[in-house]
């Protein structure tokens, strides 16, 4: 029954990856990731995965070389980071527009310049309307169990869209955790044998793939993606389901904690909600009802979910490890938009905090909860969006 | 041909009628024609292989007249003709000469 070890999130996911055994991984060395595809290339040359690994010159390559080994009928994985995953652009597009079910993880890092090498999350931000699935990640465990399903929501015959699977650079990737494994026939029994549709490597039909669609088709083509997004929080669902079976351990399409009765809240994504639960916790035994609502699907996003989960709030605070310089961030707009239809709605502010991996410290959390806990008390607030941990 | 709802599409936009081209005609699309002069052709065959379409028709080994409901005037064969002694076998006019 599975096994606990001490493990990196890097080394977490390539782990998943081995044993998932994809047909084809093309990749581009990048910090973060690196050492994640690097263990994998090891796992191809020891003969421990049955993959084609394709070293390629860029990860616009990397991701031309994924979706032509996923058209021709292959299971595809590949992973990158924050500028590798800026020069996989047009490529990303395609993957998606092709409805090629690759799936990658996305160690999430800074976008230069200036150059930095540290986790943010402006990297996969940028990518949210290149029509992926995103799936996120507290911990390396969140990174291991949502690579599995990745897998299975991608590949699965009424959605077949590409997923990425996002864990902080570095505070995830290269930190060392307790995790629990599962075993390798459970995984492999789980993400089952890969179904292709419509494959260029079934010569005895031929097809075309990757056409020119010209103005009277295309907004076609783009109304019928939109409608497939809208299937995936089903499957999502559905995938997690049966994953609690296997490993025991539930998952939605956010995590919220502390919540239920909670007045003020704090909606964050990936490794600073461990932080910033542990800081809920003192406001709780201090009386005040704090909570977190933490985002695990980001594309599609749950909006009447989200709105449900939040509407009894009188205050909350957004937080974005991204940026969108002149707009808020980009986690506040969609719960913004999320919670706007509702008559009555929580006060809502945005904390813009850690870019280019500065530290989320408890105090930060503090800081934030105390403001909220001001702005209930005067029904007023300073202002929407605000820097924290910034020096003056 | 009846335009698909998006409803109708194939995922992806694969198109799984193969050889389906045929049914989309590319000639409209010409501003110069190319007009075969027979008797300076000495059926090397390189217009066929060099055109972009499928606008050289041959038939037993040896090319005939152009399909222009496909020619898109590219001039690739004229370019490539060898032709007979400097004299060119495909010469482009304009369309409406
Ligand atoms: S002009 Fe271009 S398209 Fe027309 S026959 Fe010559 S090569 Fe083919
Ligand atoms: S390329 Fe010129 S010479 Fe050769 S077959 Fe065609 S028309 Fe004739």
């Amino acid at each position: 029954m599975g096994k606990i070890v001490a493990a990196t999130g890097n080394e977490a996911v390539a782990e998943a990856l081995r044993q998932i055994n994809p047909d084809v991984c093309a990749a581009y060395p990048i910090t973060p990731q690196t050492d994640m595809m690097q263990r994998f290339a090891s796992f191809v040359s020891d003969g421990k995965v049955d993959t084609e690994i394709m070293l390629v010159e860029s990860e616009h390559s990397a991701m031309s070389a994924c979706i032509g080994a996923s058209a021709g009928g292959g299971r595809v994985a590949t992973a990158t980071s924050g500028p590798g995953l800026a020069l996989m652009w047009e490529m990303l597009y395609v993957a998606s527009g092709m409805r090629l079910p690759i799936v990658m993880p996305v160690v999430n890092r800074s976008l230069s310049a200036p150059l930095n090498i540290h986790g943010d999350h402006s990297d996969a931000m940028g990518a949210r309307d290149s029509g992926w699935i995103q799936l996120w990640s507290e911990n390396a465990q969140e990174a291991y169990d949502n690579t599995i399903q990745a897998f299975r929501i991608g590949e699965h015959m009424d959605i077949r869209l590409p997923v990425m699977v996002c864990l902080d650079g570095f505070i995830i990737s290269h930190s060392i955790e307790r995790m629990e494994y599962l075993d390798d026939n459970v995984v492999k029994a789980f993400v089952r044998e890969y179904k292709s549709l419509n494959p260029l490597l079934d010569v005895e039909n031929p097809k075309s793939i990757g056409p020119l669609i010209l103005p009277d088709l295309y907004h076609e083509y783009k109304r019928a993606q939109h409608e497939v997004m809208t299937k995936v929080k089903d499957v999502v669902l559905d995938v997690a389901e049966d994953f609690k079976k296997i490993s025991g351990r539930s998952y939605g399409l956010f995590e919220t904690y502390r919540l239920d009765d909670a007045e003020i809240a704090v909606v964050i994504l990936n490794s600073a909600a461990g932080t910033a639960k542990d800081i809920v916790d003192e406001f709780r035994e201090k009386g005040i009802k704090a909570g977190l609502l933490k985002p695990r699907l980001f594309r599609p996003f749950p909006y009447e979910e989200v709105a449900h989960a939040l509407k009894n709030l009188k205050a909350v605070c957004i937080m974005d490890r991204a940026d969108s310089f002149g707009g808020y961030g980009p986690l506040f707009m969609e719960v913004s938009s999320a919670l706007y239809p509702l008559n009555d709605r929580p006060i809502m502010i945005n904390k813009i905090y850690g870019l280019g991996g500065r530290d989320f410290m408890p105090q930060h959390a503090e800081i934030v909860l105390d403001e909220l806990v001001e702005i209930v008390k005067t029904g007023k607030f300073k202002t929407i969006k605000e820097y924290i941990g910034v020096r003056e | 041909m009846k335009i698909p709802g998006w409803k109708e599409l194939t995922p992806g936009a694969v198109i799984l009628q193969a050889g389906n081209a045929t049914e989309f005609k590319t000639g409209s699309w010409r501003s110069l024609k190319p007009k075969w002069k027979e008797e300076n052709c000495i059926q090397c065959l390189f217009c066929w292989i060099y055109c972009p379409d499928m606008s050289i028709k041959v038939k037993d080994g040896k090319r005939g007249e152009f399909d222009y409901d496909f020619c898109k005037g590219c001039g690739i064969c004229a370019l490539e003709c060898p032709g007979k002694k400097g004299k060119k076998a495909i010469v482009m006019e304009e369309e409406d000469k």
